[in-house]
């Protein structure tokens, strides 16, 4: 295992010794001190690699990464997992906003509450399908313009008066689905999606997920209450399919 | 940082990072006063928020010796520019004491403007107006008709320091671990619609009124000729200073609450206006109603210091990061977390306010009997 010390060092000189050392050979990394630094394990295209962070991460955690597994020992920010195409991001605490944004593959759980516009342009294709877990309530904008992969928001980890989910939930979504535990107030919702109670190929699907969801935070939760979830999809796969060719 | 050829004719030579403006501020709920030092950990945590083009701070009790006295920060063009002004200011105002403000001759701040400070008073006057009008009127006076003198800050026991360069770099170069404080603003500026230059960098500030902010008020035309009918001059060139005189204009001169001047500046969607129940739905529509003007639209997270206290307010969609966080009797607010960590390692509590939903943290009310007379 490889630590770096991230005190007062510049986002490039942290990426640059991380790619150094993936180079090298380096499987396990752990990063302490981190102080905000920006675009932390961004665009590595790797497997079996782990980094542990300790301290915040700054913008665009693990943005376009591919393969790795990033595990964040304390609170996130804003734009975790952008445009991220594999691997997995785990995050014992809580996130900012736009989390998961035109995520494409790969897994990103995160522990406690998260901000505005997460998981939103979220898109899968054929096995490539992103999942998103959180384990506390989303912002408004959750699943805005969905195209593809699943978003799971369990409303379990916080006992906030807010509802499990903000306004403007799944507007403009057009694939993928979404399943949210808790009362979704249908006022939240974009015209375009309907909701459903879920099936046994739903339960099937979310079992071993959230399983693995509760081992990787190390949380006893009792989140396999599947009569409390909905499950969002859109009515039409391709609403705007007409547009410019009627 | 290399020095560069055409300081003024081009824009700071860099490679392109996106980016976009960073604040962060503190509120020592007890009246406790810190140096400057603290607040700089936080903005220059935040760095890369901004691009050299603009920075800036605002603190609250650093005049305790002058607390009654209007504190009146004047930037200048050149030294012998002040003539003007420190005539008008003699004629109009009981000046009791002027002084140059301390700078450092800083490698990375060049090619500064000349700084002075003045505590003064309104003459004894039976013209109606209250000090604080007359003050307000001082400083627009000032700033349109005095050639080369800007007035920076002009709150009781308060100022603002602001300028071109990295937030950090003119924490140094104004000296801002000479000043103690209770509370604390800074700025980071990544400026896009509107040039970077000295006046025009945050905070923006009219009494002891001092905003900070990220984002662009898209509204601004509207906004700023409806607060040319109240005798507002909007002079900087730039979006933020709207948001300084409305506050000034709805809490001082219209009576509003805090809580019902952030309605109004981010008054929530009639579509939720219509949900609530009575008498909230029929408050919140009169508001929007009677201020429509007054209502800011565009992406927005603010700042905004005054004597009692702190508020952070962001626009209703959220489209700018806001962070709080809270440690002991210590409130925190900043862009980004790492910033309130740098702040304040132990921080306990950390959260992101709702949209539009202001987050308003108040002086104790005995520190705010010690520190100030207003509010």
């Amino acid at each position: 295992m490889t630590v770096i010390d991230a005190r007062g060092m510049y986002y490039r000189e942290l990426n640059q010794r991380l790619r150094e050392g993936i180079r090298q050979g380096e499987h396990h990394f752990r990063l302490v001190n981190v102080e905000g630094q920006r675009y932390i394990a961004d665009g590595i295209v790797a497997q079996g690699v782990r980094v542990d962070i300790y301290g915040v991460p700054g913008q665009d955690l693990a943005a376009f990464m591919d393969g790795p597994t990033v595990v964040v020992y304390n609170n996130a920010q804003d734009g975790v997992g952008n445009t991220m195409n594999g691997g997995k991001v785990v995050v014992h605490g809580l996130a900012g906003d736009v989390v998961g944004y035109g995520m494409r593959g790969g897994r990103l759980y995160v522990r406690d509450n998260v901000g505005y516009r997460v998981g939103i342009h979220l898109k899968g294709y054929q096995d490539q399908q992103p999942i998103l877990v959180v384990g506390g309530k989303a912002g408004n904008f959750f699943g805005e313009y969905m195209a593809g992969g699943y978003l799971i928001l369990l409303g379990a980890t916080t006992d906030d008066a807010r509802p499990v989910v903000g306004d403007y939930c799944a507007t403009g979504m057009h694939g993928g689905v979404i399943y949210i535990r808790g009362e979704v107030d249908p006022h939240y919702l974009g015209r375009e999606v309907r909701c459903f109670d879920l099936e046994e190929s739903d339960i099937k699907f979310l079992t071993p997920i959230l399983q693995d969801f509760l081992t990787e935070l190390d949380l006893d939760l009792a989140v396999f209450d599947f009569e409390r979830y909905t499950k969002i999809i859109p009515v039409s796969t391709r609403p705007y399919g007409q547009l410019y060719a009627y | 940082m290399e020095q560069r050829r055409h300081p003024f004719t081009q824009p700071p030579r860099r490679e392109r990072d996106l980016g976009a403006c960073g604040l962060c501020g503190f509120l020592n709920r007890d009246g406790r006063r810190v140096s400057g030092e603290v607040i700089v950990r936080g903005i220059a945590n935040m760095h890369d928020r901004g691009n050299g083009l603009g920075g800036g701070f605002a603190a609250y009790g650093i005049y305790p010796d002058y607390r009654d006295f209007y504190a009146l920060h004047i930037m200048y063009d050149r030294p012998d520019l002040t003539k003007e002004t420190e005539e008008y200011l003699r004629r109009n105002l009981e000046i009791a004491q002027s002084e140059e403000i301390k700078l450092f001759d800083h490698p990375r701040v060049s090619d500064h403007p000349y700084f002075k400070r003045y505590f003064v008073q309104p003459p004894d006057t039976d013209r109606g107006r209250s000090p604080d009008d007359y003050i307000v009127q001082t400083v627009m006076h000032i700033n349109v008709h005095c050639g080369g003198a800007f007035v920076v800050s002009s709150g009781k026991n308060m100022g603002a320091f602001k300028g071109v360069g990295y937030a950090e770099d003119l924490a140094e170069f104004f000296c801002l671990d000479e000043y103690e404080g209770y509370l604390w603003t800074a700025h980071n500026r990544f400026p896009t619609n509107t040039p970077g230059w000295w006046g025009g960098a945050h905070p923006f500030t009219l009494l002891d009124w001092s905003i900070v902010h990220n984002g662009e008020i898209s509204s601004y035309g509207i906004n700023k000729r409806y607060l040319e009918m109240f005798g507002y001059h909007c002079t900087l060139l730039t979006d933020t200073e709207v948001v300084a005189y409305l506050l000034d204009l709805l809490v001082r001169r219209h009576g509003l609450s805090f809580e019902q001047a952030c309605l109004v500046l981010a008054p929530p969607f009639w579509k939720d206006i219509d949900r609530l129940g009575s008498p909230q739905r029929e408050e919140y529509t009169h508001l929007r109603m009677i201020y429509g003007s007054a209502a800011l639209n565009g992406p927005f997270a603010f700042l905004f210091g005054f004597t009692g206290g702190l508020i952070g307010l962001n626009d209703r969609v959220k489209l700018r990061p806001l962070v709080v966080g809270e440690n002991g009797s210590t409130f925190y607010l900043a862009s980004e977390e790492a910033a309130i960590r740098a702040l304040c390692p132990e921080v306990k509590i950390v959260w992101a306010p709702v949209a539009g939903e202001p987050v308003i943290v108040r002086l104790e009310e005995d520190s705010s009997k010690k520190n100030h007379d207003r509010h």
